[in-house]
């Protein structure tokens, strides 16, 4: 789960990690109240404003933009307000901006970069610091990868004063500001392992041309294993930026991931779900969606899916494709009868079974009276589905 | 011969009085896996379809010599769980749970680091050796025993593929499911280097996905040390950057653990990949040694005479 800046921002500055003063604002009298209100506080302009949506990139696709007065705050609030903003990471209908963040303006020294994250590889959280801040992290590590400093944590011993250290030297730090250093570092990682974080990314991380270190953007992702337990994290998700196709699926525990293609497909299993996504371009199609109605395929879960799926005004034919194991085929078979019964699925239909009594399964769907195609092997639904969609 | 599990297995289940644990626990005995005992905190002294039920993995493992351990409790518990079995002794522990946060895991495999005990999963299918010894929640139909070795990072895409090779009349020697999530037990790796050193293996097929590096490090391990040919394939090559793909490890995040990246290294490392799943059966078929290939309908009621 992602967070906005504002929101990272409040709970680094909670774990004592340095952030510029700064409010959140919804309109533009907001931002411009809140512009006012800061300048009283730090007594000078330029104020920073941000538009906030769950997306990178969003300074180069001008989303972050300097006022040194409230009017100008007001103009800037309201040309970002309500608009889709489009950056690197939201695709070419970018988000749409609804909130803003108003900050106190910072001179900056330095440009750093620095994140914790878990290495897959060795399962330990990870540290990763660069000198060049203000840069995509994956840029550097193509063209200067010798810029790129890390240093793994061991999870026993927690987030020692060595790790800042070494990596604070090689930053270039001062032993002053390596103490600092030190303490945002413990500050992250406690935020790590206590809220459920999976990702912390400060870019850039600045030194202020007095010396201080400082989070001047902040992007943190939850484990979603993690977030069932805390209720606090749980209030900061933002439906506004999810698709609304998934934010359906995720009340019926179905696993649902919108793509840009016209083919639904309803599978259980997440890996055998993907397949099919692959297979289905393989036969030359595009898929509509990853939709993965999990092991254990009901009829309710199987008719909450099609709802879900053909809500979609994109999709114009759909395949399931079921592999049945400890679930039998015939009541998955029954299922999708009742479910499309119910549902009037209108586009063409493709199902796929297969498993423990996978005949009897289909059978059951050849009698149904249904408008749709059975297939016998993942190839063959694919194949099929595709052609029914390609024709006129 | 078959790796890790086999006919003599004795296995324990970690919250074998839930729904979950005592159907599974019921399944896997039923397919012929000797289940001796079952563990459920305050439970102990009682018994669940007929299968002693402890208190504590400790006291299972002095009662009934249990040496493994299949694991159903709830995510929040899992990696107590695993602990606890690792502490009592327990060889190989078998996590099927789903949704164990990931900073559990980090402790648990550091917490693991220089013992004996192996782990598979979690969020997994589990573990099964055919006509032998079923650990998990896969369907015990469509295995037969054979020569093909199978890994995967998935579940019911193994099944997929465990269902060609069995149509081909080839079986397998065991399955393995290692997981979906981020930070887990045995890797691609480990049980790369198990099946090469099974005498009853003869091909190995191993399914990814996006996510990681486990396959690019199998792709080395493949090309420096394997004899045996390797069927690969990898799901999500559709798969957009930057979403999680219903496994929490399944995603492609800064460009790393593409779908494309890990099918040209495991490629380079020579591994037959696959596009197809649906080809899975039929490559390894062909990379059988000729003499033990059983496509013939002749030599596969032979194959199966001499199983009875």
């Amino acid at each position: 789960m992602n967070v906005h800046e504002f929101q990272a921002k409040q709970l680094f500055a909670h774990y004592g990690v340095p952030v510029p003063k700064g409010r959140f604002a919804q309109t533009a009298d907001e931002a411009m109240a809140a512009a006012t209100a800061l300048v009283a506080e730090t007594g000078a302009w330029p104020v920073v404003v941000k538009a906030q949506i769950h997306a990178g990139g969003r300074g180069k696709a001008g989303g972050v933009k300097l006022a040194k007065s409230a009017d100008e705050v007001g103009a800037i609030a309201r040309s970002l307000l309500g608009r889709a903003l489009v950056t690197h990471q939201t695709g070419p209908q970018g988000r749409v901006v609804r909130k803003l963040l108003v900050e106190q303006g910072v001179s900056i020294g330095r440009e750093l970069y620095l994140s914790l994250l878990i290495d897959r590889t060795v399962g330990r959280p990870v540290v990763v610091a660069s000198r060049e801040g203000g840069m995509e992290i994956e840029e550097v590590a193509a063209k200067h990868p010798e810029k790129i400093f890390s240093c793994r944590i061991d999870p026993a011993a927690g987030l020692q004063a060595y790790y800042a250290r070494s990596l604070g030297f090689k930053l270039g730090l001062t032993p002053e500001q390596i103490g600092s250093f030190h303490r945002m570092l413990t500050g992250l990682y406690r935020l790590m392992e206590q809220e459920g974080a999976s990702q912390v990314e400060i870019n850039p991380l600045i030194v202020t041309t007095t010396g201080e270190l400082m989070a001047l953007d902040a992007k943190l992702a939850f484990d979603d294993n993690a977030v069932p337990y805390r209720a606090q994290i749980q209030a900061l998700r933002d439906l506004d930026e999810e698709s609304p196709f998934e934010v359906e699926a995720s009340k019926f525990n179905l696993n649902y991931v919108t793509l840009d293609g016209t083919i639904g497909c309803m599978v259980n299993g997440a890996g055998l779900a993907m397949a099919t996504m692959d297979v289905i371009k393989l036969a030359g199609g595009e898929p509509a969606n990853f939709l993965d109605v999990g092991g254990g395929a009901t009829k309710e879960t199987v008719k909450e899916a099609f709802r879900i799926l053909l809500s979609d005004k994109k999709v114009k034919g759909v395949f399931v494709n079921i592999f049945g194991g400890i679930v039998r085929c015939e009541r998955i078979g029954g299922g999708i009868v009742a479910a499309a019964k119910e549902i009037e699925v209108k586009v063409p239909l493709v199902v796929r079974l297969e498993g423990t009594n996978a005949a009897e399964g289909r059978q059951l769907l050849a009698e149904s009276g249904l408008k749709l195609e059975v297939a016998a092997t993942m190839w063959e639904g694919a194949q099929k589905i595709v052609k029914m969609v390609q024709a006129p | 011969m078959s790796i890790l599990v086999n006919k003599r297995t004795r296995l324990l289940v970690q919250g074998i009085t839930g729904k979950e644990g005592s159907f599974h626990a019921t399944a896997c005995r039923d397919y012929g896996t000797q289940v001796v005992a079952g563990v459920t905190p305050g439970k102990g002294g009682t018994q669940t379809e007929g299968i002693p039920v402890f208190d504590t993995v400790q006291e299972s493992v002095e009662k009934t010599g249990a040496d493994t351990s299949m694991i159903f409790v709830p995510p929040r518990f899992a990696a107590d769980a695993i602990l606890e079995a690792a502490d009592a002794g327990v060889g190989l522990i078998v996590c099927i749970t789903e949704g164990i946060p990931i900073f559990d895991m980090v402790r648990v495999k550091r917490a693991l680091e220089g013992r004996p005990t192996r782990l598979i999963g979690p969020n997994c299918p589990g573990i099964i050796t055919p006509e032998e010894c079923k650990i998990g929640i896969m369907p015990g139909f469509i295995h037969r025993k054979g020569p093909v070795g199978i890994v995967s990072r998935s579940g019911t895409l193994t099944y997929e593929a465990v269902w060609q090779v069995t149509q081909l009349g080839l079986g397998e020697s065991t399955c393995i499911g290692i997981g979906g999530d981020p930070v887990h037990g045995l890797s691609f790796v480990d049980v790369l280097e198990l099946f090469e050193r099974d005498g009853k293996t003869e091909a190995v097929v191993m399914i990814g996905e996006i996510g990681g590096e486990d396959e690019e490090l199998a792709a080395e391990y493949v090309k420096t040390s394997m004899s045996k040919p390797v069927v690969g394939f990898i799901a999500g090559i559709t798969a957009p950057p930057g979403r999680r793909m219903g496994h929490a490890g399944a995603i492609v995040s800064g460009g790393r653990g593409t779908a494309a990246a890990k099918m040209k290294a495991l490629t380079e490392g020579g591994v037959a990949v696959v596009k197809n799943p649906t080809q899975i059966g039929d490559t390894v078929a062909r990379l059988l040694k000729p003499s033990k290939k059983r496509t013939g309908s002749s030599t596969r009621t032979a194959t199966r005479r001499k199983r009875k």
